[in-house]
């Protein structure tokens, strides 16, 4: 029986967050692990707007945050279950992804870019200054989700960082499940022909702009869930979540890791999120050693780094 | 006696991996804002750090024991704050935390600290991070509502009644903005004209002249932090505006007089601390030594002015390294305990005696109302 490339993916991917564990060498580490799974969910959507349908966005932090503080808001001002909230906050950030996106995705080229680049720049500001609703610069105590007790009432016993480090593995490997198998559907083919020609998937009979438009809802989706996710785990939310360097940061994320694949997606988001801590020793050059990093990157292996590598492999086989 | 010099590089080389080889030293740790918005904050706060422990570990540390510091730049990100105070906690093992620059970090480090059940001291000013008291979190730093009932009895004490604000909407002028408004009314004083502006925001003349217009104003406030109030002040010279006008605590450095320029900032009034007017605290002052002293040392040290957020750091380190000379200094819970026993405690923000019910430990009266005159602080009696 041979495996397919799907199989194969979420397979490494379930491998990798049941393994790792075991060469933890302090429970700091199930800390990084979730974050990087956290990242990992929103890099994926990124790879379904940028890999497979080529469209960028510079403000996917502000769907981040609309997640994120869907959790912090909806159980105090509606009485929800934060639980309920995760889902609220995807369905604002899906609307108000088609709203952006409607207009702006019949038109070819960049603007989609620096639309959202105002969006998100729009959502920062909302959350810092609206003082009211979402006491301000200073953050927001978000409620615990609860579920931690519900599994430990089970007869586990998962200290906090296990849990979010489990949970945030198990819906990572479920947003990559699904980021697969649009892959090889026909939405999803239709958004890699529209990526390699619009002309030509248009005289084929793809609806260009609503296969884009579709792209870009599934995007801010996973955003805002991966929002929610880093909001729950914190028990604390404020408006950086929503800043400007954390929407270029998923996209260098995407970028690194090779923008067409799932898996280097994931890959792109624990360099990313490893890099930084590995990289207090050089304090003050933390920032450039990143900037070099990605430098090398984009010059030497153009396609990011698991596809460029792959290729490599294969190159030698023949 | 062995002597090694603390630094982050070291600490951090020993935090990624050499592991936690038993050592006869306490291990502290810091997650501070020393770059990013809060950098005029953090930095000041983390040079103060390690200039301390070196002081501390060539004096012979705590009973003989070195003092290793684990210094993080959070970059004022509450995410990066939770990931280093875990760190710290769980990689690192230090026993106490210092740290939180800003209210935000402090609220994300507050809740690992507190999970742990490991000591921790605030820098950062609001007054939820200690209302209500919880067991491990203490902080140094006046509350926001403190500053604003200082200026508001001055004002009292001058005879007016009928005040303007103009506030920045960063964390810090939004967070004290709102603690004003909610005592304002127990001075008797009416707020008549409430503005705002953006932490970037290149010119206030407009916000500034509605103020002024407003009938029957007789003082005006500006909580906000970094470079609007200097802009504030500037713009105040120039529309000749005449009524008194008050900072916050929040641009006590001498920083803010050379941005302001000595010419504007003439006359106006702020709560501060003793740490500014040093040369000016009497003999017998109790805090006199111990202000002097971390200015000396500072300002030899980085060759820059003391400022107020720098001895919130000071305070903290001084607070955690006499708890950790009384306590049993593997434990950290004998460490809170210890803490929350210090009492009458000479430090530059003021003189602190914590109990169970107050994690603060300070009154009014650690606030001095300064006024500037000749580009110079001066004491208002």
């Amino acid at each position: 029986m041979r495996i397919s490339p799907k199989t194969a993916t979420l397979l490494v991917l379930a491998v990798l967050v049941a393994l790792s564990p075991f060469f933890f060498p302090s429970n700091f580490y199930y800390r990084i692990g979730s974050l990087m799974f956290v990242n990992a969910i929103a890099v994926i959507g990124i790879v379904i707007l940028t890999g497979y349908a080529g469209q960028i966005s510079l403000g996917h932090a502000g769907f981040a945050g609309i997640g994120a503080y869907a959790c912090a808001l909806a159980p105090v001002h509606l009485g929800l279950h934060p639980g309920i909230a995760v889902f609220l906050g995807a369905a604002i950030s899906g609307v108000l992804a088609w709203m952006v996106g409607r207009p702006i995705l019949r038109l070819k080229g960049y603007y989609l870019g620096v639309a959202t680049l105002g969006f998100g720049i729009l959502v920062s500001m909302i959350l810092t200054n609206e003082r009211d609703l979402t006491r301000g610069p200073d953050g927001i105590d978000v409620p615990d989700l609860g579920l931690r007790a519900l599994v430990n009432g089970l007869g586990l016993n998962l200290s906090n960082g296990q849990f979010w480090y489990f949970f945030s593995g198990i819906c990572m490997i479920l947003g990559a499940w699904i980021a697969l198998n649009l892959f090889n559907s026909p939405a999803g083919r239709a958004l890699r022909a529209l990526h390699g020609s619009e002309v030509a998937a248009r005289t084929v009979g793809v609806d260009v702009a609503r296969m884009k438009l579709q792209a870009f809802v599934i995007s801010a989706v996973y955003a805002s869930i991966s929002g929610s996710l880093l909001a729950l785990q914190n028990r604390f939310v404020s408006p950086d979540i929503a800043g400007f360097m954390h929407s270029i940061e998923m996209v260098t994320m995407a970028v690194l890791g090779g923008v067409g694949s799932v898996l280097g997606a994931v890959i792109g988001a624990g360099i990313l999120t490893l890099l930084p801590q590995v990289l207090t020793i050089f304090a003050e050059y933390e920032q450039l050693v990143l900037g070099l990093v990605m430098m090398l990157v984009m010059i030497f292996l153009r396609e990011g780094l698991l596809p460029s590598i792959l290729k490599r492999f294969r190159g030698r086989d023949e | 006696m062995k002597k090694t010099l603390s630094t982050t590089a070291l600490a951090a080389i020993v935090a990624l991996g050499a592991g936690s080889a038993a050592l006869a030293e306490i291990r502290i740790g810091a997650s501070i804002s020393a770059t990013g918005p809060a950098a005029f904050l953090g930095d000041p706060e983390a040079k103060t750090l390690e200039l301390l422990v070196e002081e501390l570990n060539a004096a012979g540390g705590i009973d003989g024991e070195n003092l290793r510091l684990v210094m993080y730049d959070d970059g004022g990100d509450p995410n990066r704050a939770r990931t280093f105070a875990t760190r710290l906690i769980e990689d690192d093992e230090v026993v106490a935390i210092i740290g939180g620059t800003t209210t935000g970090t402090t609220m994300s480090i507050l809740a690992v600290a507190e999970d742990a059940e490991v000591p921790f001291i605030s820098l950062a000013g609001a007054i939820e991070i200690i209302d209500p008291v919880r067991p491990y979190t203490f902080k140094t730093p006046h509350t926001d509502r403190m500053a604003c009932q200082k200026i508001f009895e001055d004002i009292q004490a001058r005879g007016f009644t009928r005040v303007g604000m103009i506030s920045g909407t960063d964390g810090f002028g939004a967070s004290m903005q709102a603690q004003c408004k909610q005592v304002i009314g127990d001075y008797g004083i009416e707020l008549v004209a409430d503005e705002t502006y953006n932490p970037t925001d290149a010119d206030m003349t407009a916000q500034l002249t509605k103020i002024r217009n407003t009938a029957g104003i007789e003082a005006i406030v500006n909580p906000g932090f970094g470079q609007g109030p200097s802009i504030v002040t500037r713009n105040y010279k120039q529309l000749a505006i005449d009524l008194p006008f008050y900072q916050s605590h929040g641009v006590a450095s001498d920083g803010f007089i050379e941005l302001a320029g000595a010419d504007a900032a003439e006359g106006i009034r702020l709560p501060g601390t003793a740490l500014l007017v040093a040369n000016l605290l009497a003999e017998d002052d109790p805090q006199k030594p111990v202000v002097d002293a971390y200015k000396t040392a500072y300002e030899s040290h980085t060759n820059s002015s003391v400022g107020t957020f720098g001895g919130y750091a000071h305070d903290a380190f001084l607070i955690l390294t006499e708890a950790l000379g009384r306590a049993d200094a593997t434990d950290p819970a004998s460490i809170r305990d210890e803490i929350e026993a210090t009492e009458g405690l000479a430090g530059t923000t003021g003189i602190y005696t914590f109990t169970p019910e107050d994690h603060l430990g300070l009154d009014l009266s650690a606030f001095r109302m300064l006024e500037i005159r000749d580009g110079a602080w001066t004491l208002v009696d």
